[in-house]
């Protein structure tokens, strides 16, 4: 397909939502005369995603990313704006347009609890009409990358969380979609197999070209995984690009840790930039990215460096800061 | 339809495979449809304590009203319930996302999906108390079955009384969209229809009334029993046709006005 595919324009969303007053009174005043109030979750948001990118999707909780998710998959219905998903526009549904796409949510399950996986896959394949001998080689197939074995053959709920997760991707993508959504689908999942998880995603996109938009509440998920990141907050788009672009974006400045073979005093370091932290012999300093170099230069010319480490500030401190300068309590991509 | 039948059979497949863990409910489900069968033969021996007659029926008459309420009641155990009972807990849950975004038609998706063994005791004794009354009845009480077009009749009729009752169960069920907690209206949806245990005409002229328009109980068990018993009549019969209809189409209608409304559970 030639072009983006996915295209939003201007997409807003706005909820009616009931106001209800806490308390007994509350509840009856609620019930004989309800108050409603309109709330924009979602604010004329632009952007476009080539096939074949994986792009992850920031915000604070609220900010509007599940929204845009559920209006991309056709799930609700965008209050303005145009959008196209695969050619169709998403909310009418059609069954061509539901074989392209896919939705995983961390937070919820479509395999049946009490049977195995391969029971639910076979209720998946028939509802996609994936004749059964292709669809036992594809389950074989994507069993193997995702290093899934007897386990299929085991009641889901024996299974531990991050095998459940493999098996919901499993079942999630047998119909072998174009487009992939996924909400937090490494929530609660130990390091390991937040890692396994996501060494497969970036397999199957390799393997296959399918485009991925990517929720996550870890940081280390959309670092591994998006070269760009959409960021939103307060139903706006507030940033779209890469993770570099960001961070330059958030901080002006990188940090500059030093190791000195002597003592300085700490007013020595004060003309090459904010002092973060000195003690002994470490130094930590914020500098300047345009007088980086230059800096650097001195600062290795005057003392006796031992040892030197330029960064960033990691990305989950810089976004946690921005949200929290802009009255958020909490961070989707803080630091879990 | 071929994808459609495979569904099917794969969704009752796993449902039953997934009932079968839990082997006790079914021999909780056999004694529980027992005491409830003796409980309305009782009450029905008692309703015709006062004479060899009760609102114009037979007592074998009453009895193949009584055996298609234990049929329609297993029926109700074994797809409406299991089925419809999940439609509230996917809006609660969020898990209704899900089944919204297979390329299958979502209404038959959330009415078919599942099905329960445990409703086939009533299916059973219900088949088997119409055959005793009929047969009870003697030559004239199986009347209606005695040509080929006299047996589709009541066949038809039956399969008019499941739709009607199919469409008042999901429309219950769908309204989970806007109210989410509804699942008490369905129980007293099936209490209510504990009316069509007995003949309409057994009832006070209001409640045969409201049993006929308002809960359509007579077109549930006392037309379909009409037709059995060979005393049906045609204007009945095209009334519980219609009826059937269009509580099909209302139950659509609604279903697909309630996906607009639907705003999926937050994350």
């Amino acid at each position: 397909m030639a072009g983006p595919i996915i295209r939003a324009s201007g997409l807003s969303k706005t909820y009616r939502i009931s106001e209800k007053q806490p308390g007994l009174a509350g509840t009856i005043q609620h019930l004989l005369r309800r108050r409603h109030r309109d709330v924009l979750a979602v604010d004329g948001i632009s952007f476009t995603i080539e096939p074949g990118e994986i792009v992850g999707f920031l915000g604070p909780n609220g900010a509007g990313k599940t929204t845009t998710l559920k209006m991309l998959t056709g799930l609700i219905h965008p209050s303005g704006g145009e959008l196209e998903v695969a050619g169709h526009e998403p909310f009418r549904r059609q069954a061509r347009f539901l074989r392209q796409i896919t939705l995983v949510m961390g937070n919820r399950q479509q395999l049946i609890w009490d049977l195995p996986a391969l029971d639910s896959l076979r209720v998946n394949a028939a509802v996609y009409g994936i004749e059964e001998a292709e669809a036992r080689r594809r389950i074989a197939e994507l069993a193997e990358m995702l290093e899934l074995g007897p386990e299929l053959q085991r009641p889901l709920r024996k299974l531990s969380l991050g095998q459940r997760m493999k098996a919901e991707l499993l079942a999630a993508l047998l119909h072998r979609p174009s487009v992939l959504f996924l909400d937090e689908p490494t929530l609660g999942l130990d390091v390991n197999a937040q890692a396994r998880v996501r060494d497969f995603l970036a397999d199957y996109n390799r393997r296959t070209g399918a485009t991925v938009l990517l929720t996550s509440h870890y940081m280390g998920d959309i670092t591994a995984l998006c070269p760009r990141v959409l960021l939103i907050h307060q139903g706006q788009l507030f940033h779209d690009g890469s993770l570099a672009d960001l961070t330059q974006r958030l901080a002006p400045c990188r940090q500059v840790r030093l190791e000195l073979s002597d003592l300085q005093p700490t007013e020595a370091f004060a003309c090459f930039g904010v002092i973060e932290a000195h003690q002994g012999h470490q130094v930590r300093l914020l500098v300047p990215r345009a007088q980086l170099t230059e800096r650097v230069a001195v600062l290795l010319e005057r003392f006796a460096v031992v040892d030197l480490e330029v960064s960033d500030p990691p990305i989950e401190e810089l976004i946690g800061g921005l949200f929290r300068q802009r009255g958020e309590a909490s961070v989707t991509g803080g630091v879990p | 339809m071929k994808r459609y039948w495979r569904s099917l059979r794969c969704f009752w497949g796993t449902s039953l495979a997934a009932e079968l863990e839990y082997p006790l409910n079914a021999a909780i489900e056999f004694v529980s449809v027992l005491g409830n069968l003796a409980g309305s033969l009782f009450v029905l021996q008692l309703l015709f304590a006062g004479g060899p007659s009760l609102g114009g029926w037979s007592w074998s008459g009453a009895l193949v009203v009584l055996g298609l309420y234990t049929l329609l009641d297993g029926f109700t155990t074994c797809v409406l319930q299991p089925n419809l009972s999940r439609i509230v807990s996917h809006v609660q849950t969020g898990t209704l996302d899900y089944v919204l975004l297979k390329p299958i038609d979502s209404q038959f998706w959330l009415s078919a999906r599942t099905v329960s063994p445990w409703g086939l005791p009533a299916v059973a004794a219900g088949l088997g108390l119409i055959g005793w009354a009929l047969a009870q009845g003697g030559p004239e009480a199986a009347a209606g079955l005695r040509s080929l077009g006299a047996v589709l009749l009541p066949l038809a009729l039956l399969l008019a009384a499941l739709a009607i009752l199919y469409s008042l169960w999901f429309v219950l069920a769908a309204l989970s969209i806007w109210f989410v907690k509804v699942w008490n209206a369905t129980e007293v949806l099936r209490y209510t229809l504990v009316a069509g245990r007995y003949p309409v005409s057994a009832y006070p002229p209001a409640l045969r009334l409201l049993f006929t328009f308002v809960l359509p109980v007579a077109f549930l068990t006392t037309v379909p029993a009409e037709a059995l018993l060979g005393r049906g009549s045609a204007l009945w019969a095209i009334g519980s046709l219609l009826v059937a209809a269009l509580c099909l189409a209302g139950s659509r209608l609604l279903w697909r006005f309630a996906q607009r409304s639907y705003t999926s559970a937050s994350s």
